[in-house]
């Protein structure tokens, strides 16, 4: 690859591309709308680079092919939408109980139900409160724009292998879809030894391994949930969001993705009037950028939140902020398409509040 | 026992080192340690000790991977084809075999098992059909036969209701990724090396590349079937044979495998 390639790429292809730089070898795909893109990119490309495309007769089984795959020690992924990822749910509990790293993209669509194949963010709470049954929590990155398709998708190799847990990135239709030069990072060299204290390989002359989420012995699971918990805590290292002209704003919006996006744009209109707000986008969505929200809530700022569903996100900003503020919110529903200029009479009504 | 006694045992037979040397959970009469067995002495022989991952699933054959030291992964309920084609992409050099029950196998992980054959995927499964859902407790299994009770037909399975119990050897053989698909059952000494013979030509088609292997296994449930292990194992004869009739469904093994 020539040094700085750029490509014109669409959201789907960025994610497919940055799995590759990140020595992915394994892809177990299901089509779904707005995500196809990525298996049909993957059934050709990730052959020629030597690695396994299978499409799989569900999500349920692309999972748990994730599952066996990433028990190896294997960089390996799976992509879906909203529908799809639901019935993924099973694997990534048991991927989370079992320490197993992995990684799983959902181009978000519109529900509940079949919904439509526009955008939404209607999966955050399934995305950061584990999704599946029991306590587990993934690592969760919501790229809001192509080159974080990209760059985030490559990372989340990296995390999962660190944190040996499920890492999710989060996207909808509008980032999956939308086309936008993207800085082709060179890939990197996975390491041999990557997972070699724990992967399975056969087991030559050492002793067995075995990668399993069932605890019956007396205090073994709650042992499994310390040290997950445990894990998870540590997991706040990779917090990441990012904060555009807050630093004199009295009101900052708070959004993720794509709608992130949008809003930055609504507040660089509102800045050329005069108007103080700043956009707060958290990146990581899970763990999430409480601390940063807090220091912000204590320095005097009201908050807006402002997401593509019915109010999701808007609970963590205001269990973030709780101790100094309070957060608004405004909803744009599922199924409709959102423009900066929608935002704005919000933002300035919240910008009038008192608190 | 006395020294003179002693002198006299003869080890008519070892436990293949693979195997833990420790009681198993399982209830008096149950087949799964025999079948645990067989895989365990065909790693030995086929030296595939070293090399194998194993899939295990949910039921009584969960804790496999505490009586088989061999690498292991555990998939949830009916997904072990699906790990098992994840494990095999991953490493395509390693050994990788399944040991599923029929609730897990032919109910909930139909479509995993389906397209995991249908694919021809280099693994081997085996399938230990006891009629029931043991660890559950005795509740109705896609295969329990007609007019068997349980505690979710207390009344009988009835073909009106329930449906016909499902015959996996033969809908594996129709396959087209299928190398090998075949049935024995594990109530007497006859059955057991046949079983053995099965096994090892399932295993086969696999470290030859050929394709997908697959064995079922009739095996007795005494506890959940209400009986002693010796009617548990008159029952496999006279009633589970007749209706699933041992045997080769389907054998490529021959002419090169599948593609």
């Amino acid at each position: 690859m020539a040094k700085n390639e750029r490509k014109f790429l669409k959201g789907n292809e960025a994610v497919a591309h940055g799995a590759l730089a990140a020595g992915c070898r394994c892809f177990f795909g299901y089509p779904i709308t707005p995500q196809n893109d990525i298996p049909e990119f993957m059934s050709k490309a990730i052959v020629d680079a030597g690695g396994e495309f299978v499409q799989a007769e569900s999500e349920v089984a692309a999972a748990n092919m994730l599952l066996g795959a990433g028990a190896c020690g294997i960089r390996a992924m799976t992509s879906s939408s909203s529908p799809g990822v639901s019935l993924k749910q099973e694997a990534i509990s048991y991927m989370a109980g079992s320490d197993i790293p992995a990684v799983i993209v959902n181009m978000s669509r519109g529900g509940p139900g079949l919904g439509d194949i526009g955008p939404s963010q209607g999966d955050y709470y399934q995305s950061t409160r584990g999704g599946g049954h029991g306590d587990y929590r993934t690592l969760v990155l919501a790229p809001g724009t192509v080159q974080e398709a990209f760059d985030l998708t490559m990372l989340a190799f990296d995390l999962a292998f660190k944190y040996r847990n499920p890492v999710l990135v989060l996207g909808d239709a509008i980032v999956g879809q939308m086309k936008e030069p993207v800085l082709m990072r060179p890939a990197v060299k996975v390491s041999k030894a990557e997972g070699k204290s724990w992967r399975l390989e056969g087991k030559g002359t050492r002793k067995p391994r075995i990668i399993k989420s069932l605890f019956l012995d007396d205090g073994a699971l709650a042992d499994q949930n310390r040290r997950l918990q445990a894990k998870y805590e540590a997991m706040r290292a990779e917090i990441m969001a990012e904060e555009f002209q807050v630093k004199d704003a009295e009101l900052v919006v708070v959004a993720f993705g794509s709608i992130g996006r949008i809003a930055k744009t609504a507040v660089r209109k509102l800045r050329a009037k005069g108007k103080k707000v700043g956009l707060f986008r958290p990146i990581t969505l899970f763990p999430f950028p409480d601390a940063a929200l807090a220091k912000l809530a204590k320095a005097g700022k009201k908050f807006l939140t402002i997401e593509h569903n019915l109010g999701q996100m808007v609970d963590d900003v205001r269990l973030a902020v709780r101790a100094h503020a309070d957060s608004g919110f405004f909803g744009v529903y599922p199924g409709d398409m959102p423009s900066p200029e929608d935002f704005e009479e919000p933002i300035l009504k919240a910008l009038r509040r008192k608190k | 026992m006395s020294a003179a006694t002693k002198e006299q045992e003869v080890l008519a037979f070892e436990r293949p080192e693979v195997m833990a040397d420790r009681a198993t959970h399982y209830c008096p009469g149950c087949h799964h340690g025999v079948a645990h067995r067989l895989v365990a002495e065909l790693l030995t022989e086929m030296e595939l000790v070293e090399k194998t991952i194993c899939v295990t699933s949910i039921g009584c054959s969960v804790f496999l991977y505490n009586y088989l030291l061999v690498d292991s992964v555990e998939a949830p309920h009916g997904r072990a084809p699906a790990v098992a084609t994840g494990v095999k992409r991953a490493r395509p050099d390693n050994f990788v075999l399944t040991y599923q029950g029929d609730g897990d196998l032919a109910s909930i992980g139909m479509a995993e098992i389906m397209h995991c054959a249908n694919r021809g995927e280099r693994v081997s499964v085996v399938f230990v059909n006891n009629t029931v859902y043991g660890m559950t407790g005795g509740q109705m299994a896609p295969t329990t036969l007609i007019g068997q009770k349980t505690t979710t037909c207390p009344g009988g399975r009835c073909r009106e209701h329930e449906g016909m119990p499902i015959k996996m050897a033969e809908i594996i053989a129709g396959l087209g990724g299928v190398v090998f698909s075949a049935r024995a059952a594990l109530n007497n000494v006859k059955n057991i090396r046949q079983a053995k013979k099965f096994l090892k030509t399932a295993f086969e088609v696999q470290t030859k590349g050929l394709g997908f292997g697959f064995v079922e296994l009739l095996s007795a449930c005494p506890t959940n079937w209400k009986m002693n292990p010796v009617k548990a194992n008159q029952r496999i004869e006279t009633e589970m044979i007749p209706y699933f009739p041992l045997g080769i469904y389907k054998d490529l093994s021959n002419e090169g495998g599948v593609c």
